[in-house]
Protein backbone atom coordinates (compact mmCIF):
# COMPACT_ATOMS: atom_id res chain seq x y z
CA UNK A 1 0.00 0.00 0.00
CA UNK A 2 2.62 1.97 0.86
CA UNK A 3 4.70 1.56 -2.41
CA UNK A 4 0.97 2.29 -4.21
CA UNK A 5 0.89 5.84 -3.20
CA UNK A 6 4.69 6.17 -3.60
CA UNK A 7 4.88 4.48 -7.04
CA UNK A 8 1.92 6.77 -8.11
CA UNK A 9 3.59 9.94 -6.81
CA UNK A 10 6.58 8.83 -9.14
CA UNK A 11 4.37 8.15 -11.88
CA UNK A 12 2.44 11.33 -11.53
CA UNK A 13 6.10 13.16 -10.76
CA UNK A 14 7.21 12.06 -14.24
CA UNK A 15 3.99 14.40 -16.17
CA UNK A 16 5.36 17.47 -13.28
CA UNK A 17 8.76 17.15 -14.81
CA UNK A 18 7.24 17.18 -18.61
CA UNK A 19 5.80 20.66 -17.96
CA UNK A 20 9.33 21.64 -16.56
CA UNK A 21 11.16 20.26 -19.63
CA UNK A 22 8.57 21.15 -22.13
CA UNK A 23 6.41 24.50 -21.01
CA UNK A 24 6.05 25.39 -24.87
CA UNK A 25 3.16 22.67 -25.26
CA UNK A 26 2.29 23.53 -21.91
CA UNK A 27 1.43 27.54 -22.91
CA UNK A 28 0.06 26.12 -26.35
CA UNK A 29 -2.39 24.42 -24.84
CA UNK A 30 -3.32 27.43 -22.78
CA UNK A 31 -2.76 30.02 -25.39
CA UNK A 32 -5.34 28.01 -27.38
CA UNK A 33 -7.87 27.56 -24.54
CA UNK A 34 -7.75 31.66 -24.01
CA UNK A 35 -8.20 32.19 -27.84
CA UNK A 36 -11.10 29.69 -27.91
CA UNK A 37 -12.66 31.95 -24.73
CA UNK A 38 -11.87 35.35 -26.97
CA UNK A 39 -13.15 34.10 -29.79
CA UNK A 40 -16.34 33.43 -28.30
CA UNK A 41 -16.56 36.22 -26.19
CA UNK A 42 -15.86 39.03 -28.51
CA UNK A 43 -16.26 37.83 -31.74
CA UNK A 44 -19.22 35.86 -31.73
CA UNK A 45 -20.60 36.84 -28.82
CA UNK A 46 -21.61 40.01 -30.07
CA UNK A 47 -24.58 37.89 -32.18
CA UNK A 48 -25.73 36.12 -28.93
CA UNK A 49 -28.94 36.79 -26.94
CA UNK A 50 -29.17 34.92 -23.89
CA UNK A 51 -32.41 34.32 -22.72
CA UNK A 52 -34.07 35.72 -20.42
CA UNK A 53 -31.21 38.53 -20.46
CA UNK A 54 -27.94 38.81 -19.26
CA UNK A 55 -24.00 39.69 -20.76
CA UNK A 56 -23.16 36.75 -22.71
CA UNK A 57 -20.01 36.52 -21.43
CA UNK A 58 -21.10 35.77 -18.54
CA UNK A 59 -23.13 33.02 -19.82
CA UNK A 60 -20.10 31.99 -21.62
CA UNK A 61 -17.79 30.98 -19.11
CA UNK A 62 -19.35 28.26 -16.99
CA UNK A 63 -19.63 26.80 -20.44
CA UNK A 64 -15.69 27.34 -21.12
CA UNK A 65 -14.76 25.87 -17.93
CA UNK A 66 -16.22 22.69 -18.40
CA UNK A 67 -15.70 22.53 -22.09
CA UNK A 68 -12.02 22.35 -20.90
CA UNK A 69 -12.67 19.36 -18.52
CA UNK A 70 -14.11 17.53 -21.22
CA UNK A 71 -11.05 18.56 -23.63
CA UNK A 72 -9.02 16.84 -21.01
CA UNK A 73 -10.38 13.22 -22.37
CA UNK A 74 -7.82 13.91 -25.55
CA UNK A 75 -4.66 14.47 -23.88
CA UNK A 76 -5.69 11.70 -21.28
CA UNK A 77 -5.96 9.55 -24.29
CA UNK A 78 -3.31 10.01 -25.95
CA UNK A 79 -0.74 10.18 -23.16
CA UNK A 80 -2.08 6.25 -22.12
CA UNK A 81 -2.04 5.48 -25.74
CA UNK A 82 1.62 6.46 -26.48
CA UNK A 83 3.05 4.73 -23.60
CA UNK A 84 1.26 1.23 -24.61
CA UNK A 85 2.53 1.52 -28.14
CA UNK A 86 5.74 3.00 -27.21
CA UNK A 87 6.61 -0.26 -24.46
CA UNK A 88 6.56 2.10 -21.79
CA UNK A 89 3.84 0.35 -20.05
CA UNK A 90 5.00 -2.65 -20.69
CA UNK A 91 8.47 -2.03 -18.86
CA UNK A 92 6.33 -0.68 -15.81
CA UNK A 93 4.18 -3.74 -15.96
CA UNK A 94 7.24 -6.10 -16.22
CA UNK A 95 8.53 -4.11 -12.98
CA UNK A 96 8.14 -5.14 -9.26
CA UNK A 97 5.92 -1.77 -8.88
CA UNK A 98 2.57 -1.42 -7.78
CA UNK A 99 0.28 -2.12 -10.89
CA UNK A 100 -2.17 0.44 -9.52
CA UNK A 101 -0.14 3.39 -9.91
CA UNK A 102 0.12 3.45 -13.45
CA UNK A 103 -3.16 4.44 -13.95
CA UNK A 104 -3.80 6.19 -10.62
CA UNK A 105 -0.37 8.27 -11.35
CA UNK A 106 -2.23 9.16 -14.70
CA UNK A 107 -5.69 10.55 -13.57
CA UNK A 108 -3.63 12.10 -10.48
CA UNK A 109 -1.08 13.92 -12.92
CA UNK A 110 -4.38 15.15 -14.99
CA UNK A 111 -6.23 16.18 -11.71
CA UNK A 112 -3.32 18.67 -11.10
CA UNK A 113 -3.24 19.61 -14.83
CA UNK A 114 -7.14 20.84 -15.11
CA UNK A 115 -6.58 22.54 -11.54
CA UNK A 116 -4.04 24.75 -13.11
CA UNK A 117 -5.77 24.90 -16.23
CA UNK A 118 -9.19 26.01 -14.44
CA UNK A 119 -7.17 28.60 -12.72
CA UNK A 120 -5.80 30.17 -16.26
CA UNK A 121 -9.22 30.43 -17.45
CA UNK A 122 -10.34 31.92 -14.27
CA UNK A 123 -8.23 34.58 -14.80
CA UNK A 124 -8.98 34.67 -18.35
CA UNK A 125 -12.60 35.36 -17.55
CA UNK A 126 -12.08 37.85 -15.02
CA UNK A 127 -10.15 39.69 -17.57
CA UNK A 128 -13.01 39.43 -19.66
CA UNK A 129 -15.39 40.72 -16.99
CA UNK A 130 -16.76 37.42 -15.86
CA UNK A 131 -17.72 37.14 -12.10
CA UNK A 132 -19.47 35.03 -9.63
CA UNK A 133 -22.00 36.31 -7.96
CA UNK A 134 -22.74 32.91 -5.64
CA UNK A 135 -21.16 32.97 -2.13
CA UNK A 136 -17.87 31.83 -1.66
CA UNK A 137 -19.08 28.06 -0.68
CA UNK A 138 -21.38 28.28 -3.86
CA UNK A 139 -18.85 29.40 -6.21
CA UNK A 140 -16.17 26.77 -4.51
CA UNK A 141 -19.12 23.59 -4.77
CA UNK A 142 -19.09 24.83 -8.50
CA UNK A 143 -15.47 24.16 -9.09
CA UNK A 144 -15.43 21.28 -7.09
CA UNK A 145 -18.41 20.10 -9.72
CA UNK A 146 -15.92 20.67 -12.50
CA UNK A 147 -13.34 18.91 -11.06
CA UNK A 148 -15.46 15.99 -10.60
CA UNK A 149 -16.89 15.70 -14.34
CA UNK A 150 -12.79 16.17 -14.96
CA UNK A 151 -12.28 13.29 -12.62
CA UNK A 152 -14.82 11.06 -14.43
CA UNK A 153 -13.54 12.45 -17.89
CA UNK A 154 -10.15 11.40 -16.78
CA UNK A 155 -11.45 7.44 -16.77
CA UNK A 156 -13.31 7.86 -19.83
CA UNK A 157 -9.99 8.88 -21.27
CA UNK A 158 -8.01 6.21 -19.58
CA UNK A 159 -10.34 3.15 -21.02
CA UNK A 160 -10.41 4.96 -24.20
CA UNK A 161 -6.35 5.20 -24.40
CA UNK A 162 -5.87 1.64 -23.40
CA UNK A 163 -8.68 0.52 -26.08
CA UNK A 164 -7.15 2.65 -29.27
CA UNK A 165 -4.55 0.50 -30.83
CA UNK A 166 -2.97 3.42 -33.03
CA UNK A 167 -2.86 7.21 -33.19
CA UNK A 168 -5.55 7.17 -35.78
CA UNK A 169 -8.15 5.68 -33.46
CA UNK A 170 -7.05 8.14 -30.75
CA UNK A 171 -7.15 11.46 -33.72
CA UNK A 172 -11.00 9.58 -34.41
CA UNK A 173 -11.82 9.82 -31.07
CA UNK A 174 -10.44 12.97 -30.19
CA UNK A 175 -12.74 14.50 -32.81
CA UNK A 176 -15.94 13.32 -31.17
CA UNK A 177 -14.99 15.74 -28.21
CA UNK A 178 -16.10 18.64 -30.68
CA UNK A 179 -19.63 17.41 -31.44
CA UNK A 180 -20.29 16.08 -27.99
CA UNK A 181 -19.56 19.65 -26.53
CA UNK A 182 -20.93 21.73 -28.54
CA UNK A 183 -24.10 19.48 -28.20
CA UNK A 184 -25.04 20.90 -24.60
CA UNK A 185 -25.65 24.09 -23.13
CA UNK A 186 -21.91 25.10 -23.11
CA UNK A 187 -22.27 27.92 -25.70
CA UNK A 188 -25.71 28.10 -27.26
CA UNK A 189 -28.68 28.10 -24.81
CA UNK A 190 -30.46 24.90 -25.87
CA UNK A 191 -33.56 27.35 -25.95
CA UNK A 192 -32.47 28.77 -29.04
CA UNK A 193 -32.23 24.61 -30.83
CA UNK A 194 -34.39 22.32 -32.40
CA UNK A 195 -36.55 21.21 -30.05
CA UNK A 196 -35.12 17.46 -30.45
CA UNK A 197 -31.81 18.57 -30.31
CA UNK A 198 -32.24 20.93 -27.67
CA UNK A 199 -33.80 17.82 -25.74
CA UNK A 200 -30.54 15.59 -26.67
CA UNK A 201 -28.18 18.51 -25.55
CA UNK A 202 -30.32 18.87 -22.04
CA UNK A 203 -29.24 15.46 -21.52
CA UNK A 204 -25.72 15.73 -21.89
CA UNK A 205 -23.52 15.01 -19.01
CA UNK A 206 -21.94 18.21 -19.51
CA UNK A 207 -25.09 20.46 -19.82
CA UNK A 208 -26.10 19.49 -16.60
CA UNK A 209 -22.67 20.59 -15.03
CA UNK A 210 -22.60 23.99 -16.71
CA UNK A 211 -26.31 24.09 -15.64
CA UNK A 212 -25.15 23.63 -12.14
CA UNK A 213 -22.50 25.64 -12.14
CA UNK A 214 -24.07 28.89 -14.02
CA UNK A 215 -26.72 28.41 -10.95
CA UNK A 216 -24.00 28.61 -8.32
CA UNK A 217 -22.55 31.23 -9.91
CA UNK A 218 -25.07 32.99 -10.30
CA UNK A 219 -24.62 33.49 -14.41
CA UNK A 220 -27.18 33.66 -16.34
CA UNK A 221 -29.28 31.97 -19.04
CA UNK A 222 -30.71 28.97 -17.24
CA UNK A 223 -34.41 29.10 -18.39
CA UNK A 224 -35.82 25.82 -19.41
CA UNK A 225 -38.17 24.10 -17.14
CA UNK A 226 -37.43 20.36 -18.53
CA UNK A 227 -37.01 17.82 -15.63
CA UNK A 228 -33.00 17.50 -16.51
CA UNK A 229 -32.38 21.42 -16.00
CA UNK A 230 -34.54 21.63 -13.02
CA UNK A 231 -32.53 19.22 -10.98
CA UNK A 232 -29.23 19.83 -12.67
CA UNK A 233 -26.93 20.45 -9.44
CA UNK A 234 -28.12 16.81 -8.54
CA UNK A 235 -27.17 15.58 -11.98
CA UNK A 236 -23.92 17.16 -11.98
CA UNK A 237 -23.08 14.74 -9.77
CA UNK A 238 -25.30 11.63 -10.68
CA UNK A 239 -23.40 11.86 -14.12
CA UNK A 240 -19.89 12.24 -13.09
CA UNK A 241 -20.35 9.37 -10.71
CA UNK A 242 -22.43 7.25 -13.58
CA UNK A 243 -19.46 7.65 -15.70
CA UNK A 244 -16.95 6.94 -13.16
CA UNK A 245 -19.03 3.93 -11.97
CA UNK A 246 -18.76 2.69 -15.57
CA UNK A 247 -15.47 3.74 -17.12
CA UNK A 248 -13.14 2.85 -13.76
CA UNK A 249 -14.14 -0.57 -14.34
CA UNK A 250 -13.57 -1.01 -17.37
CA UNK A 251 -10.18 0.67 -17.79
CA UNK A 252 -8.89 -1.69 -14.51
CA UNK A 253 -10.64 -4.19 -16.29
CA UNK A 254 -8.77 -3.48 -19.89
CA UNK A 255 -5.63 -2.73 -17.72
CA UNK A 256 -5.71 -6.49 -16.24
CA UNK A 257 -6.46 -7.78 -19.65
CA UNK A 258 -3.12 -6.60 -21.40
CA UNK A 259 -1.91 -10.08 -19.71
CA UNK A 260 -4.31 -12.20 -21.97
CA UNK B 1 26.22 -30.38 -9.31
CA UNK B 2 23.60 -29.89 -11.08
CA UNK B 3 23.51 -27.17 -14.07
CA UNK B 4 21.18 -24.48 -12.88
CA UNK B 5 18.79 -23.03 -15.27
CA UNK B 6 18.07 -19.11 -15.91
CA UNK B 7 15.16 -19.94 -18.09
CA UNK B 8 13.23 -23.09 -18.22
CA UNK B 9 9.87 -23.56 -20.29
CA UNK B 10 7.82 -27.09 -20.80
CA UNK B 11 5.30 -27.18 -23.27
CA UNK B 12 4.53 -23.83 -23.18
CA UNK B 13 1.04 -22.87 -25.23
CA UNK B 14 -0.78 -19.73 -25.48
CA UNK B 15 -3.87 -19.56 -27.95
CA UNK B 16 -5.49 -16.61 -29.12
CA UNK B 17 -9.29 -17.98 -30.70
CA UNK B 18 -7.72 -20.74 -33.03
CA UNK B 19 -4.69 -19.73 -33.58
CA UNK B 20 -1.90 -21.03 -31.36
CA UNK B 21 0.50 -18.24 -30.68
CA UNK B 22 2.91 -20.47 -28.99
CA UNK B 23 2.48 -24.78 -28.98
CA UNK B 24 4.69 -26.72 -27.41
CA UNK B 25 7.30 -24.16 -26.61
CA UNK B 26 9.97 -25.49 -24.72
CA UNK B 27 13.46 -24.07 -24.08
CA UNK B 28 16.08 -24.19 -21.37
CA UNK B 29 18.74 -21.28 -21.11
CA UNK B 30 21.57 -21.99 -18.45
CA UNK B 31 22.61 -19.45 -16.14
CA UNK B 32 25.42 -16.99 -17.05
CA UNK B 33 24.88 -17.87 -20.77
CA UNK B 34 22.93 -16.03 -23.82
CA UNK B 35 20.20 -17.88 -25.68
CA UNK B 36 19.41 -16.63 -29.20
CA UNK B 37 15.70 -17.34 -30.39
CA UNK B 38 15.63 -17.17 -33.80
CA UNK B 39 12.67 -17.27 -35.90
CA UNK B 40 10.77 -15.08 -38.64
CA UNK B 41 7.71 -12.23 -37.77
CA UNK B 42 4.72 -13.95 -36.27
CA UNK B 43 6.82 -17.32 -35.04
CA UNK B 44 6.26 -16.80 -31.52
CA UNK B 45 9.22 -15.04 -30.08
CA UNK B 46 7.68 -11.77 -28.63
CA UNK B 47 4.98 -14.58 -27.39
CA UNK B 48 7.29 -16.28 -25.14
CA UNK B 49 9.32 -13.70 -24.31
CA UNK B 50 6.22 -11.74 -23.12
CA UNK B 51 4.97 -14.69 -21.18
CA UNK B 52 8.64 -15.24 -19.38
CA UNK B 53 8.98 -11.62 -18.70
CA UNK B 54 5.66 -11.98 -16.19
CA UNK B 55 3.32 -9.39 -19.15
CA UNK B 56 0.93 -12.23 -20.52
CA UNK B 57 -0.57 -15.21 -19.20
CA UNK B 58 -0.21 -18.47 -20.50
CA UNK B 59 -2.39 -21.89 -21.06
CA UNK B 60 -0.56 -24.79 -20.76
CA UNK B 61 3.01 -25.79 -19.84
CA UNK B 62 5.34 -24.67 -16.87
CA UNK B 63 7.65 -21.32 -16.73
CA UNK B 64 10.27 -21.12 -14.68
CA UNK B 65 12.55 -17.87 -14.48
CA UNK B 66 15.60 -17.42 -12.19
CA UNK B 67 14.28 -20.68 -10.60
CA UNK B 68 10.77 -19.57 -9.82
CA UNK B 69 7.57 -20.33 -11.28
CA UNK B 70 6.27 -17.63 -13.26
CA UNK B 71 2.78 -17.56 -12.49
CA UNK B 72 2.57 -18.31 -9.32
CA UNK B 73 5.43 -16.58 -7.95
CA UNK B 74 5.63 -13.77 -10.94
CA UNK B 75 6.31 -10.79 -8.01
CA UNK B 76 9.50 -12.64 -7.29
CA UNK B 77 10.19 -12.64 -10.93
CA UNK B 78 9.94 -9.14 -11.40
CA UNK B 79 12.41 -8.41 -8.95
CA UNK B 80 14.91 -10.76 -11.05
CA UNK B 81 14.14 -10.04 -14.79
CA UNK B 82 14.69 -6.99 -17.23
CA UNK B 83 13.06 -6.30 -19.94
CA UNK B 84 13.98 -4.72 -23.29
CA UNK B 85 10.68 -4.52 -25.74
CA UNK B 86 11.01 -4.37 -29.50
CA UNK B 87 10.30 -0.57 -28.88
CA UNK B 88 12.83 1.56 -26.83
CA UNK B 89 10.46 2.26 -23.95
CA UNK B 90 11.84 5.25 -22.18
CA UNK B 91 10.34 8.38 -21.89
CA UNK B 92 11.02 10.87 -24.53
CA UNK B 93 11.04 14.14 -23.28
CA UNK B 94 12.75 13.43 -19.72
CA UNK B 95 16.53 13.21 -19.85
CA UNK B 96 18.20 10.10 -19.77
CA UNK B 97 19.08 10.51 -16.14
CA UNK B 98 15.58 11.40 -15.41
CA UNK B 99 14.29 8.28 -16.79
CA UNK B 100 16.77 6.43 -15.21
CA UNK B 101 16.08 7.98 -11.59
CA UNK B 102 12.29 7.11 -12.60
CA UNK B 103 12.65 3.27 -13.16
CA UNK B 104 14.77 3.64 -9.97
CA UNK B 105 12.17 5.03 -8.21
CA UNK B 106 9.49 2.39 -9.67
CA UNK B 107 12.17 -0.11 -8.76
CA UNK B 108 12.19 0.95 -4.77
CA UNK B 109 15.34 2.29 -4.28
CA UNK B 110 15.76 5.52 -2.27
CA UNK B 111 15.48 8.71 -4.07
CA UNK B 112 19.52 8.98 -3.40
CA UNK B 113 20.31 5.54 -4.42
CA UNK B 114 18.49 5.53 -7.90
CA UNK B 115 20.99 9.00 -8.24
CA UNK B 116 23.71 7.40 -7.72
CA UNK B 117 22.62 4.13 -10.25
CA UNK B 118 21.77 6.34 -12.45
CA UNK B 119 25.14 7.89 -12.46
CA UNK B 120 27.05 4.65 -12.45
CA UNK B 121 24.46 3.31 -15.35
CA UNK B 122 25.07 6.37 -17.18
CA UNK B 123 28.63 5.79 -17.19
CA UNK B 124 28.69 2.27 -17.76
CA UNK B 125 26.67 2.78 -21.19
CA UNK B 126 28.88 5.42 -22.16
CA UNK B 127 25.67 8.08 -22.19
CA UNK B 128 27.30 10.60 -18.98
CA UNK B 129 27.79 13.18 -21.62
CA UNK B 130 24.17 12.86 -22.60
CA UNK B 131 22.44 12.50 -19.44
CA UNK B 132 21.38 15.90 -19.26
CA UNK B 133 19.69 15.76 -22.86
CA UNK B 134 15.92 14.90 -23.33
CA UNK B 135 15.50 11.09 -24.21
CA UNK B 136 14.16 12.31 -27.93
CA UNK B 137 17.17 13.44 -28.98
CA UNK B 138 19.43 10.58 -28.60
CA UNK B 139 20.69 8.50 -31.56
CA UNK B 140 18.78 5.26 -32.22
CA UNK B 141 21.87 2.90 -30.53
CA UNK B 142 21.92 5.71 -27.49
CA UNK B 143 18.02 5.51 -26.36
CA UNK B 144 18.73 1.47 -27.00
CA UNK B 145 21.73 1.73 -24.59
CA UNK B 146 19.72 4.06 -22.24
CA UNK B 147 16.91 1.07 -22.71
CA UNK B 148 18.96 -1.32 -21.81
CA UNK B 149 20.33 0.80 -18.39
CA UNK B 150 17.02 1.12 -17.38
CA UNK B 151 16.57 -2.78 -17.82
CA UNK B 152 19.65 -3.14 -15.46
CA UNK B 153 18.84 -1.29 -12.72
CA UNK B 154 18.43 -3.76 -9.99
CA UNK B 155 20.89 -6.16 -11.79
CA UNK B 156 19.07 -8.69 -13.21
CA UNK B 157 19.44 -12.49 -12.76
CA UNK B 158 17.61 -12.86 -16.10
CA UNK B 159 17.69 -10.08 -19.53
CA UNK B 160 14.93 -10.47 -22.05
CA UNK B 161 15.88 -9.18 -25.27
CA UNK B 162 12.94 -8.60 -28.11
CA UNK B 163 14.93 -8.09 -30.91
CA UNK B 164 17.13 -5.16 -29.59
CA UNK B 165 18.62 -4.45 -33.29
CA UNK B 166 15.65 -4.19 -35.18
CA UNK B 167 15.84 -1.05 -37.14
CA UNK B 168 18.88 0.14 -35.60
CA UNK B 169 21.91 0.96 -38.60
CA UNK B 170 25.08 -0.99 -38.43
CA UNK B 171 27.09 1.18 -35.92
CA UNK B 172 23.86 1.47 -33.11
CA UNK B 173 24.06 -2.76 -33.97
CA UNK B 174 27.37 -2.90 -32.38
CA UNK B 175 27.24 -0.91 -29.99
CA UNK B 176 24.37 -2.68 -28.57
CA UNK B 177 26.25 -5.95 -29.39
CA UNK B 178 29.03 -4.61 -27.28
CA UNK B 179 26.87 -3.31 -24.24
CA UNK B 180 24.96 -7.18 -23.84
CA UNK B 181 28.60 -8.63 -23.95
CA UNK B 182 28.99 -6.57 -21.12
CA UNK B 183 26.38 -7.63 -19.42
CA UNK B 184 26.61 -11.27 -19.75
CA UNK B 185 30.36 -10.47 -18.22
CA UNK B 186 28.91 -9.56 -15.19
CA UNK B 187 26.89 -12.81 -14.68
CA UNK B 188 23.63 -11.90 -16.58
CA UNK B 189 21.69 -14.75 -18.30
CA UNK B 190 19.89 -13.14 -21.80
CA UNK B 191 17.48 -14.61 -23.63
CA UNK B 192 17.61 -12.16 -27.25
CA UNK B 193 15.05 -12.94 -29.82
CA UNK B 194 16.29 -12.08 -33.20
CA UNK B 195 15.47 -12.44 -37.21
CA UNK B 196 18.77 -11.83 -37.83
CA UNK B 197 21.62 -14.63 -37.93
CA UNK B 198 24.16 -13.09 -37.84
CA UNK B 199 23.07 -11.40 -34.71
CA UNK B 200 22.37 -14.97 -32.95
CA UNK B 201 25.36 -15.98 -34.08
CA UNK B 202 27.17 -12.82 -33.01
CA UNK B 203 26.30 -12.86 -29.08
CA UNK B 204 24.66 -16.45 -28.65
CA UNK B 205 26.03 -19.37 -26.88
CA UNK B 206 23.51 -21.57 -28.45
CA UNK B 207 20.12 -20.79 -30.53
CA UNK B 208 16.84 -22.11 -30.55
CA UNK B 209 15.14 -21.95 -34.18
CA UNK B 210 11.53 -21.04 -32.95
CA UNK B 211 8.29 -21.51 -36.21
CA UNK B 212 5.29 -21.85 -35.66
CA UNK B 213 4.77 -21.66 -32.17
CA UNK B 214 7.91 -24.43 -31.78
CA UNK B 215 11.08 -25.06 -31.30
CA UNK B 216 12.36 -26.56 -34.66
CA UNK B 217 16.14 -27.01 -34.11
CA UNK B 218 18.48 -26.13 -31.01
CA UNK B 219 22.25 -26.12 -30.62
CA UNK B 220 25.42 -24.17 -30.90
CA UNK B 221 25.71 -21.62 -34.12
CA UNK B 222 28.01 -23.98 -35.43
CA UNK B 223 26.24 -26.93 -34.89
CA UNK B 224 23.01 -25.19 -36.08
CA UNK B 225 25.13 -24.05 -38.91
CA UNK B 226 26.70 -27.57 -40.33
CA UNK B 227 23.19 -28.99 -39.48
CA UNK B 228 21.68 -26.47 -42.20
CA UNK B 229 23.86 -27.68 -44.68
CA UNK B 230 26.61 -24.95 -44.00
CA UNK B 231 28.05 -22.80 -47.08
CA UNK B 232 26.90 -22.59 -50.66
CA UNK B 233 28.92 -21.89 -54.39
CA UNK B 234 27.41 -19.49 -56.39
CA UNK B 235 28.98 -19.16 -59.93
CA UNK B 236 27.87 -16.34 -62.24
CA UNK B 237 28.62 -17.51 -66.26
CA UNK B 238 28.88 -15.82 -69.02
CA UNK B 239 27.09 -18.03 -71.67
CA UNK B 240 23.24 -19.54 -70.44
CA UNK B 241 24.47 -22.32 -72.82
CA UNK B 242 27.04 -23.09 -70.08
CA UNK B 243 24.71 -24.19 -67.40
CA UNK B 244 24.05 -27.91 -67.61
CA UNK B 245 27.71 -28.18 -68.09
CA UNK B 246 28.57 -26.28 -65.21
CA UNK B 247 25.92 -27.34 -63.21
CA UNK B 248 27.26 -30.92 -63.99
CA UNK B 249 30.42 -30.23 -63.14
CA UNK B 250 29.72 -28.69 -59.67
CA UNK B 251 27.67 -31.45 -58.51
CA UNK B 252 30.08 -33.77 -58.85
CA UNK B 253 32.76 -31.36 -56.87
CA UNK B 254 30.03 -30.69 -54.05
CA UNK B 255 28.74 -34.43 -54.37
CA UNK B 256 25.54 -33.25 -54.32
CA UNK B 257 22.78 -31.73 -56.53
CA UNK B 258 23.27 -28.07 -58.09
CA UNK B 259 20.79 -26.05 -58.60
CA UNK B 260 20.33 -23.61 -61.66
CA UNK B 261 18.86 -20.43 -62.02
CA UNK B 262 18.78 -19.55 -65.59
CA UNK B 263 17.77 -15.56 -65.20
CA UNK B 264 21.06 -15.10 -63.55
CA UNK B 265 22.62 -17.69 -65.57
CA UNK B 266 23.52 -19.03 -61.85
CA UNK B 267 24.73 -22.52 -60.34
CA UNK B 268 24.31 -22.34 -56.84
CA UNK B 269 25.41 -25.68 -54.81
CA UNK B 270 26.13 -26.52 -51.30
CA UNK B 271 29.60 -27.61 -49.83
CA UNK B 272 30.88 -28.76 -46.94
CA UNK B 273 34.66 -28.25 -47.33
CA UNK B 274 34.57 -24.76 -48.16
CA UNK B 275 37.67 -23.56 -49.08
CA UNK B 276 38.86 -26.92 -50.51
CA UNK B 277 35.38 -27.03 -52.55
CA UNK B 278 36.04 -23.02 -53.94
CA UNK B 279 39.68 -24.25 -55.30
CA UNK B 280 38.27 -27.57 -56.75
CA UNK B 281 35.79 -25.81 -58.42
CA UNK B 282 37.25 -22.97 -59.84
CA UNK B 283 40.00 -26.24 -60.98
CA UNK B 284 37.47 -28.08 -63.13
CA UNK B 285 35.36 -24.65 -64.87
CA UNK B 286 38.97 -23.47 -66.11
CA UNK B 287 40.00 -27.24 -67.57
CA UNK B 288 36.41 -27.56 -69.10
CA UNK B 289 37.14 -24.35 -70.14
CA UNK B 290 33.99 -22.01 -69.28
CA UNK B 291 33.52 -18.23 -69.44
CA UNK B 292 32.64 -17.20 -65.57
CA UNK B 293 31.53 -13.68 -64.57
CA UNK B 294 31.76 -14.46 -60.71
CA UNK B 295 32.63 -17.08 -58.40
CA UNK B 296 31.74 -16.74 -54.17
CA UNK B 297 31.48 -18.53 -51.30
CA UNK B 298 28.61 -17.63 -49.12
CA UNK B 299 27.02 -18.42 -45.71
CA UNK B 300 23.55 -19.69 -46.26
CA UNK B 301 20.97 -17.02 -45.79
CA UNK B 302 18.07 -16.96 -43.12
CA UNK B 303 15.57 -17.36 -45.85
CA UNK B 304 17.72 -20.43 -46.66
CA UNK B 305 18.25 -22.04 -43.28
CA UNK B 306 14.04 -21.35 -42.61
CA UNK B 307 13.39 -23.65 -46.09
CA UNK B 308 15.74 -26.44 -44.90
CA UNK B 309 14.08 -26.40 -41.68
CA UNK B 310 10.60 -26.00 -42.12
CA UNK B 311 10.98 -28.57 -44.95
CA UNK B 312 12.59 -31.16 -42.53
CA UNK B 313 9.67 -30.43 -40.07
CA UNK B 314 7.67 -31.02 -42.96
CA UNK B 315 8.92 -34.09 -44.21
Amino acid sequence: MRWALADTWTITRRDLIHWTREPGSVLFGLFFTIMIALIFGYLLGGAMNVPGGGDYKQFLMPGMFAMNMLFGIGATMTAIAQDLTKGVTDRFRSMPMSPAAVLLGRSLADMIDSVLLLAVLVGCGLFMGWHSDGSPGDTALAFALLLLVRFAFIWVGIFCGLMASNQAMVTAIQTMEFPIGFLSSAFIPTSTMPSWLGAISEWNPLSSTVTAIRELFGNPGVTSDSWITQHALLMAVVWPVVLLAIFFPLAVRRYRRLSR
Amino acid sequence: MAERFAVVAEGLRKRYGDHYALNGFDLTVKEGTVCGLLGPNGAGKTTAVRILATLLRFDEGRAQVAGLDVTTRYREVKRRIGLVGQHAAVDEILSGRQNLEMFGRLFHLTPKRARVRADELLEHFGLTDAAGRPAKTYSGGMRRRLDIAASMILSPQVLFLDEPTTGLDPRSRSEVWQAVRDMVATGTSVLLTTQYLDEADQLADRISVINHGSVIAEGTPGQLKSRLGGDRIDVVLHSVADLPHAAELAGKVAGTDAEIDTDDRRVSVQVTDRVTALVDMAQALKTAEIDIEDIALRRPTLDEVFLALTEKEAA
